[in-house]
């Protein structure tokens, strides 16, 4: 067997068996799939706890019966009392709160109040500021005296979806969401940079510990320098794969797990026959309409998700994950090689953390506007392309650019892992002085 | 005949001169010394022989021929900056560098359990290397480096770290292996353990080459004529110091004896001296006081530090 197998082999297995690989392994697709589903979970949670609200008017009674009870929700409208006997009592007569609406706020935005023990979850909020709101503008509007005002309202009440979908070259057409699209556009840049950082690190802490335990020496009278290097940079990239595909199939059987589970109620739900009068006033016919209106949203979700082009979306992010880490792995590799402790590192970390950060924050406008200038030339510059050119995929990127890209990241990473080589065979082999710049470069140009 | 030659070996590093000409004849079969101070650039020669850093000029010899990069698994080394993973276990890693020596699993693992067995090591085989004493360590690392049979060994320090006890069970092992027919280089500064295993040697101090041969010549080259002689009871002082045949330099009594140092002055011999000092007394012995290599070491690198400093002035 070849002697770089070998090392592989060992890399590769002494960390496929640390119990921190297999923790990270398992928990971060959790967390993936957690993002997605929570959210999602949230939206089909109700507040089952009713809850029941007092109402008192400083004086008038303009507001009365304006905020309609749900399912959750029961307001009493209370004359005659104050609002101080409510708060000294207000533990014994179990309501959730007390609203206090001031005539004034017709004119002053302010002027109502919602006293809670707790505080009060944001629909709850919302639902009140919603229908004080609608009221004062109706009454507002009343002031101008038009003739069927209300019918007028409801004719001219329009709510707007967008429906985005993409048609491929072929005349193909499918339904797209900028959201969906923005969301895999993020995962995939920030995962490109955490899997570069994470494991790039791990290549140089692993110089470091065959240098500071002293194995070296006994190695590369073995085997070349630039053998133990590289088996150690692609023992670890196979580490990195084997975690990427374990969290791609983790997810993917979380995600469904969870649209089995999530997805039944919503067609049953479907399947219900709409109530024949749409716009009746009923509250309960209300809020059933607005459940299905977000179940459905879940339902595309799902199905824009499916909608992705995954195939190339996966494919891509294995070359530029491979193309990028190999690319940085090195550098780390040089580094470790240089120092005799990870506390030297810092210094020679900046010019490695510079472009990658830099990559981060041109693939955040990427996320907004990923056929921009900047978006553009940083996914081709070598540096940041596997993170900028990862953020762009998931919107539609043209074949030759990414191919473009990936060429030239694959040219920069022989360029590159040939000098770290050079500065490897070097520093493994030095102890003490921690080195300069000056230093390295002068290792470069070293006959061995 | 000799299994390694380097011949005027030249390594240059950006500020200083590790190895200025330097020349070494390994015979066949032997023990090799490679000696020198601190810093004199032993290890630089030993990593240029192991193919780990290649000289700026000189040329290297492995059995008459040029060396080649595959003699690498003829060659076993024992660094003096040794390692091993801290967090492996100790059979698998002590079985990862032997196949990195080029060895098959089979064969590695079967002479592995051989070793283990002989050192009475084999519980640590599922030990982490960081749970071992670093006395252990060595052991392993010993076991590693001659695993794979090379036809020449280097060892660097090979007993530091090492209790007496190990440190004979050792060289018991060395000169096994040499017995085998295994050629030996061994870099040291316990001359003890030099004169006791070594038959040649190469003193190099500040890069260059100081002192070579076999050690046997060397010793007499360096032997200063000088004898103790033991006598019964007490001896004649005046009779014994008054000669013109040799010099003498102490006078010690103890347990009833009287022990004096005498130096053979030029012109005369042995047998003069004896001659002069029976009239003394009775002599119980007499032997040559042979300089150890320890002396030698301190003299020549001593002087050729002197010289040094003499040029630069």
């Amino acid at each position: 067997m070849n002697k770089v197998s070998i090392i592989i082999r060992r890399e590769y297995i002494t960390r496929v068996r640390k119990k921190s690989f297999i923790i990270m392994t398992l928990i971060a697709p959790l967390l993936l799939a957690a993002m997605f589903i929570i959210p999602v979970w949230i939206m089909t949670q109700k507040d089952t706890e009713l809850k029941k609200i007092a109402v008192i008017e400083d004086g008038t009674q303009i507001f009365k019966g304006v905020i309609p009870s749900t399912k959750y929700l029961q307001f009493e409208y209370l004359e005659g009392v104050t609002l101080d006997d409510l708060k000294s009592n207000f533990t014994k007569l179990g309501y959730y709160g007390i609203l206090y609406i001031s005539p004034k706020v017709t004119y002053i935005p302010n002027a109502v109040q919602l006293i809670s023990t707790k505080q009060p979850p944001l629909d709850l909020t919302m639902h009140i500021s919603g229908a004080l709101e609608n009221e004062v503008e109706r009454l507002k509007l009343e002031t101008y005296d038009i003739k069927d005002l209300d019918e007028i309202l409801k004719e001219v009440e329009t709510s707007i979806k967008l429906q985005t979908i993409k048609i491929s070259d072929e005349g193909i057409e499918k339904e797209t969401s900028t959201g969906i699209a923005m969301g895999v556009a993020y995962i995939c840049g920030l995962l490109i940079y955490m899997l570069t950082f994470i494991f790039g690190a791990q290549v140089m802490r692993g110089v470091i510990e065959e240098k500071t335990s002293r194995i070296v020496e006994v190695i590369i009278s073995s085997v070349k320098p630039f053998q133990l290097m590289m088996g150690k940079i692609i023992g670890i990239a196979l580490v990195g794969l084997t975690q990427f595909f374990c969290w791609i199939i983790l997810v993917f059987i979380i995600i469904s797990i969870a649209q089995s589970l999530l997805l039944p109620d919503m067609e049953t739900l479907s399947q219900t026959p709409l109530p024949n009068n749409i716009m009746s006033s009923s509250p309960v016919v209300q809020t059933q309409l607005v459940d299905m209106q977000e179940l459905s949203e879940v339902q595309q979700i799902f199905n824009n998700l499916g909608n992705q082009n995954w195939g190339i979306i996966i494919v891509s992010f294995i070359v530029f994950f491979l193309g990028g880490y190999l690319l940085y792995a090195s550098l780390f590799a040089a580094i470790g090689s240089a120092v005799d402790n990870e506390t030297d590192t810092q210094q020679f970390m900046i010019p490695i953390t510079i472009p990658l950060l830099l990559a981060l924050f041109v693939a955040m406008g990427a996320f907004q506007n990923p056929d921009s200038s900047v978006a553009f030339w940083f996914s081709f510059i070598p540096l940041t392309s596997p993170v900028v050119m990862m953020a762009r995929i998931p919107f539609g990127v043209p074949g030759w650019q990414i191919g473009l890209s990936m060429i030239i990241l694959v040219i920069t990473f022989i360029g590159t892992t040939w000098m770290a080589a050079k500065i490897y065979r070097t520093g493994i082999l030095l102890y003490g002085k921690k080195p300069s710049y000056k230093d390295m470069w002068k290792w470069l140009r070293y006959k061995i | 005949m000799e299994i390694f030659n380097a011949h005027h070996i030249v390594k240059q590093f950006s500020n200083h001169l590790a190895l200025d000409r330097v020349s070494i004849n390994v015979p066949n079969g032997s023990i090799f010394g490679l000696l020198g101070p601190n810093g004199a650039g032993k290890t630089t020669l030993l990593r240029i022989i192991n193919q780990i850093t290649a000289p700026d000029s000189g040329e290297l010899l492995y059995k008459g021929k040029k060396l080649q990069p595959n003699a690498i698994y003829d060659i076993g080394y024992l660094p003096e900056e040794r390692g091993l993973y801290r967090k492996m276990k100790v059979g698998e890693q002590a079985l990862y560098l032997a196949r990195l020596k080029g060895m098959s699993k089979k064969d590695a693992l079967k002479k592995l359990k051989q070793w283990f067995e002989k050192f009475e090591i084999q519980p640590w085989w599922d030990k982490k290397v960081e749970e071992l004493s670093k006395g252990m360590q060595q052991k392993v690392q010993f076991i590693v480096t001659v695993l794979h049979e090379p036809k020449l060994l280097i060892f660097d320090e090979p007993f530091s770290g090492f209790d007496p006890i190990n440190v004979k069970l050792l060289k018991q092992e060395i000169l096994k292996i040499k017995n085998k027919g295994t050629t030996i280089i061994f870099s040291t500064h316990d001359m003890g353990s030099v004169e006791e295993l070594c038959s040649h040697i190469t003193l190099i101090n500040k890069a260059k080459t100081i002192l070579e041969g076999p050690i046997d010549e060397i010793r007499k080259t360096y032997a200063t004529n000088e004898y103790e002689i033991v006598f019964d009871g007490e001896i004649n002082l005046l009779t014994a110091t008054l000669s013109s045949q040799y010099k003498f330099l102490e006078h010690v009594k103890k347990n009833g004896r009287s022990i004096v140092r005498a130096k053979v002055l030029e012109g005369s011999s042995t047998n003069e001296m004896m001659k002069a000092l029976l009239n003394a007394g009775t002599v119980v012995s007499m032997n040559e006081i042979v300089p150890s290599m320890n002396d030698i070491f301190i003299n020549v690198v001593g002087e050729s530090n002197t010289n040094d400093k003499n040029k630069n002035e």
